[in-house]
């Protein structure tokens, strides 16, 4: 048989802590990318046109890269500015500088795309243009993206992966452990295969079932 | 109260505003009357700030607010206004929308916020649907819960732009009903509105705007009878 379905439930317990520790990534990649992006988002909405810059050029290197530079960047490049990150640290920012980006520029789309006619309103009752944001837009705009953010988390579930290659001991990683001892490559990237999915699976049906109770109003 | 004096107002090249001078008195009601895109929503958007004059004063209460440092969330949270899109804050109910300004804006403790929305709400009489969501609501009953949020925070000054023109005939009379209360509790008001009717009936002037400038005011009876421009005289045999 092609896949040894022995192997696969032999190994599983220790699959399924490599699959927690990606999970631990992913959490706090997107928290942190959720932080990031919503401050480059309101940076590149600010009339401050020097932060404004530096936003944009932040999203766009970000974008422009490979994530597992990126890794490598923060992983075997700051040590030498005398910055030390453990690598499941160095992961996680990497990922969450990776995230902030793409979240960032769904923000912004996610506040442009409130009616203006919201701000004006709030502005004519004497709220401060932050308090605008906080209590009339950003709320409006956060269920608008929703679905967006919980792209990104599948995104970066199945991204944490490359995590592996600074031997952060998740899924895959630990996966390639048994197959390197076993030579059964199929087998054992299969159930990874699968792991992913169920993991990926459940993140977007919960999400859709989220978006569906907090879509009242819209 | 209120004091307009030699408005100048460009979006680009486009100048919308030519030298608008006008007075509003404490109590009165001034109607603006005037073509599609005469500048009407403009000259009130100015009043409250959410467009800044490139050039002239706008003095409310013998303060200048047009002048450098003076905080433009305090001259608005003393200038209600309603818009033809009411603008409710959909993700917020009706008492959420009434109560949120005066509780971040005054400061007003939450439950006697509350009190007053369903003060306001009763006024408006839409009592029962202070937990509604805006979406739940009839155009008509939105404009009122807005005018309700607008006048929770007391202001001296109430902005109609064209409050009922997203409405139909039934609607629109119970939205006029409301402002005529207003009228009646003597609250100073600048109302935008194509309902000559009501101008006729309520307001102690009006303005006709014509191309960026006030060409033509009056009272109602002097306005509308015997108006002298031609332009005025167009426009009223369009909308009466
Ligand atoms: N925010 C804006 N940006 C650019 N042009 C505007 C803006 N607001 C109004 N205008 C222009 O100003 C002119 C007057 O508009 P407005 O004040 O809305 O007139 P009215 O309310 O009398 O119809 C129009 O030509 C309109 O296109
Ligand atoms: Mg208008």
């Amino acid at each position: 048989m092609a896949i040894d379905f022995k192997l696969i439930v032999d190994s599983l317990p220790f699959l399924l802590v490599g699959a927690r520790t990606a999970i631990v990534v992913t959490f706090w990649s997107v928290l942190l990318g959720i932080t990031l992006g919503l401050m480059v988002a309101l940076g590149r909405l600010s009339k401050i046109t020097p932060l404004a810059v530096v936003c944009q050029a932040y999203v766009e290197f970000m974008r422009g890269t490979p994530m597992v530079v990126q890794i490598f960047i923060v992983y075997f490049g700051l040590p030498r500015v005398g910055v030390y990150l453990p690598p499941l640290l160095s992961g996680v920012v990497a990922l969450g500088l990776n995230s902030g980006a793409y979240l960032g520029e769904i923000f912004r789309g996610g506040i442009q795309s409130i009616d203006n006619g919201q701000t004006k309103a709030a502005l004519s009752l004497g709220l401060k243009p932050m308090q605008v944001m906080r209590y009339i837009v950003l709320p409006q705009a956060f269920v608008r993206v929703l679905p967006a953010i919980g792209n990104e988390f599948v995104t970066m579930i199945k991204d944490s992966s490359l995590v592996s290659f600074i031997a952060v001991q998740e899924l895959t990683y630990r996966s390639t452990l048994v197959a390197a001892r076993t030579y059964d490559y199929f087998s054992m990237y299969m159930a990874t295969a699968m792991i992913y999915f169920v993991m990926t699976f459940t993140v977007s049906r919960t999400l859709m079932w989220l978006e569906g109770r907090l879509r009242v109003g819209d | 109260m209120i004091s307009l004096k030699n408005i100048y107002k460009s979006f680009g090249s486009n100048q919308v505003l030519k030298g608008v001078s006008a007075d509003v008195a404490i109590g009165e009601v001034v109607v603006l009357v005037g073509a599609s895109g005469s500048g009407k929503s403009t000259l009130l958007r100015c009043i409250n700030l959410l467009e800044e004059p490139d050039s002239g004063q706008i003095i409310i209460e013998g303060v200048v607010v047009t002048a450098k440092g003076v905080a433009k969330h305090e001259v608005r949270r003393e200038t209600g206004m309603v818009f033809q899109q009411f603008n409710l804050f959909p993700h917020l109910t009706v008492l959420q929308n009434i109560t949120l300004a005066p509780i971040r804006v005054r400061n007003t403790p939450k439950a006697e916020a509350e009190a007053l929305a369903l003060e306001l709400l009763h006024k408006v009489n839409l009592e029962e649907k202070s937990e509604a969501y805006p979406y739940q609501l009839s155009g008509g009953q939105q404009q009122r819960v807005a005018i309700a949020r607008a006048l929770a925070m007391k202001p001296k000054v109430m902005l109609f732009d064209e409050a009922t023109s997203a409405l139909d005939p039934a609607m629109t009379s119970e939205v006029l009903s409301v402002m005529r209360q207003l009228v009646a509790e003597g609250m100073t008001m600048v109302v935008v509105t194509h309902e000559m009717g009501f101008a006729r009936e309520v307001s102690d002037k009006i303005l006709f705007m014509h191309d960026g400038a006030i060409i033509e005011q009056g009272t109602p009876a002097e306005l509308l009878q015997n108006p002298q421009h031609e332009v005025t005289k167009a426009f009223l045999s369009k909308v009466l």
